[in-house]
């Protein structure tokens, strides 16, 4: 199909699990939206250069997750250059306390202080939903190094989940 | 609850709008400029395929949405129209000019391009474009066709009339067609009567050749020497052939 015929498709269909990554990999709403950006952006320069054959064949799902994933990786190691002037991640504990968050919110904040290794895996796998195989070539990565990861994580999570109730 | 259905709930909705600031900002886009039309000013759209949406008026905010809704693109107003565009506007000369009518049918295509073979100053009937695409029974469909025209004046759709002289219906309104149709010289009460006394030819006694009234050659015809037939088989039969330029009788291409 014709890129430019695509491409609006793409947004309204996968704005909402491009949304929810970047919400959950950012922890917060406002760098969320820019990430948002930032991959749909991406992906319409991409799509422009590609041939029919290519545009057709795509997986655009996982494929935008993917690069909802590297943008906010090379934010990461952009931000890491920088002289650090405050948290790395603006979730700062003592501007959004834990404990006045309801159920989903809490657990969307411990989401996002995981560690980026955990992190990543996590909310590829449990929130957004794609395949061991989708996130292992989405981190360039073995599908059994994506699965420790994961179980690695939710371990983490169950714990952080008792140390606050 | 079990952790791995909380994470799931965790994928909330997307904000309200964020779709349309999506789009807002990153996508296909066309370029837009205003220009003059007939009848005031035009709002013409285009990109690499050609012009691509034309409005009337000059509300931005209005093709923003009009181009979203058929076309699902963006607008960008610029300064420079696209090649040719201008000239044709002044002169009525349109070969050369681009459309990007993807989107659009086979059988839409074939109507709007049979349109835009009708010259400025001059009507055909809904039938006479029916005949000319050869689909003589599709006369209502043609009308649905022009109506979807996604390029009026540009492609002027409002040139296409009743074959009862009415003007009929209009995709900006039939009070807007009539004043289009008056401005480009087309004496649209002389068609109305003719349409009305069931006159749908004339002929030159002199060249013994049949045209449809509004045809440029017959309008060159004096009174005196001005023939009216009722169809083109009547016209025939009383040795007048048609004229080559406005086709009374269309072939299909």
């Amino acid at each position: 199909m014709d890129a430019d015929l695509l491409f609006p498709r793409l947004v309204r269909a996968h704005t909402g699990d491009v949304w929810a990554t970047a919400l959950r990999l950012t922890g917060n709403r406002s760098d969320a939206e820019d990430l948002v950006q930032e991959t749909f952006a991406s992906a319409w320069s991409a799509l422009q250069s590609w041939p029919p054959e290519r545009v057709d064949a795509l997986r655009p799902r996982a494929w935008l997750v993917t690069i909802t994933l590297n943008a906010w990786r090379n934010g990461l190691r952009t931000a890491a250059r920088r002289p650090r002037t405050g948290p790395l991640l603006d979730h700062d504990a003592a501007v959004h306390p834990i404990d006045a968050l309801d159920e989903t919110e809490r657990l969307g904040e411990l989401v996002a202080r995981l560690p980026e290794a955990y992190r990543a895996p996590i909310v590829l796998r449990h929130v957004v939903g794609l395949s061991y195989a989708e996130i292992a070539a989405a981190l360039d990565c073995p599908p059994g190094t994506v699965k420790a990861q994961v179980s690695r994580g939710l371990a983490l999570l169950r714990k952080e989940e008792l140390s606050w109730t | 609850m079990d952790l791995t259905t909380r994470l799931a709930d965790l994928g909330s909705p997307a904000p309200a709008g964020l779709v349309d600031r999506v789009l807002a900002r990153t996508g296909p886009a066309d370029d837009w400029v205003l220009a003059d039309g007939p009848a005031g000013p035009l709002m013409v759209a285009f990109n690499d395929h050609g012009i691509s949406y034309v409005l009337a008026g000059d509300d931005e905010a209005e093709l923003e949405r009009q181009v979203r809704t058929r076309l699902d693109r963006g607008v960008r107003r610029v300064a420079k129209a696209p090649a040719g565009l201008l000239p044709a506007l002044r002169s009525g000369r349109t070969r050369g000019l681009r459309f990007d009518l993807r989107g659009r049918t086979p059988f839409e295509q074939d109507v709007l391009a049979t349109a835009l073979r009708i010259p400025r100053g001059e009507v055909r009937s809904y039938a006479w474009v029916a005949a000319a695409i050869g689909r003589p029974g599709a006369v209502r469909a043609v009308g649905s066709a022009l109506g979807r025209n996604p390029v009026p004046v540009v492609i002027p759709c409002h040139r296409v009339v009743r074959t009862d002289g009415q003007v009929g219906d209009y995709v900006w309104g039939g009070p807007l067609k009539r004043t289009i149709l008056t401005a480009e010289g087309v004496d649209v009460a002389e068609v109305e009567l003719l349409g009305a006394a069931g006159v749908h030819y004339t002929g030159s006694d002199t060249t013994h050749i049949f045209c449809v009234p509004s045809c440029k050659d017959a309008r060159r015809t004096t009174p005196a020497h001005t023939v009216r037939f009722r169809s083109a088989a009547a016209a025939r039969a009383a040795g007048y052939r048609p004229c080559l330029h406005c086709q009374p009788v269309p072939s299909a291409a």
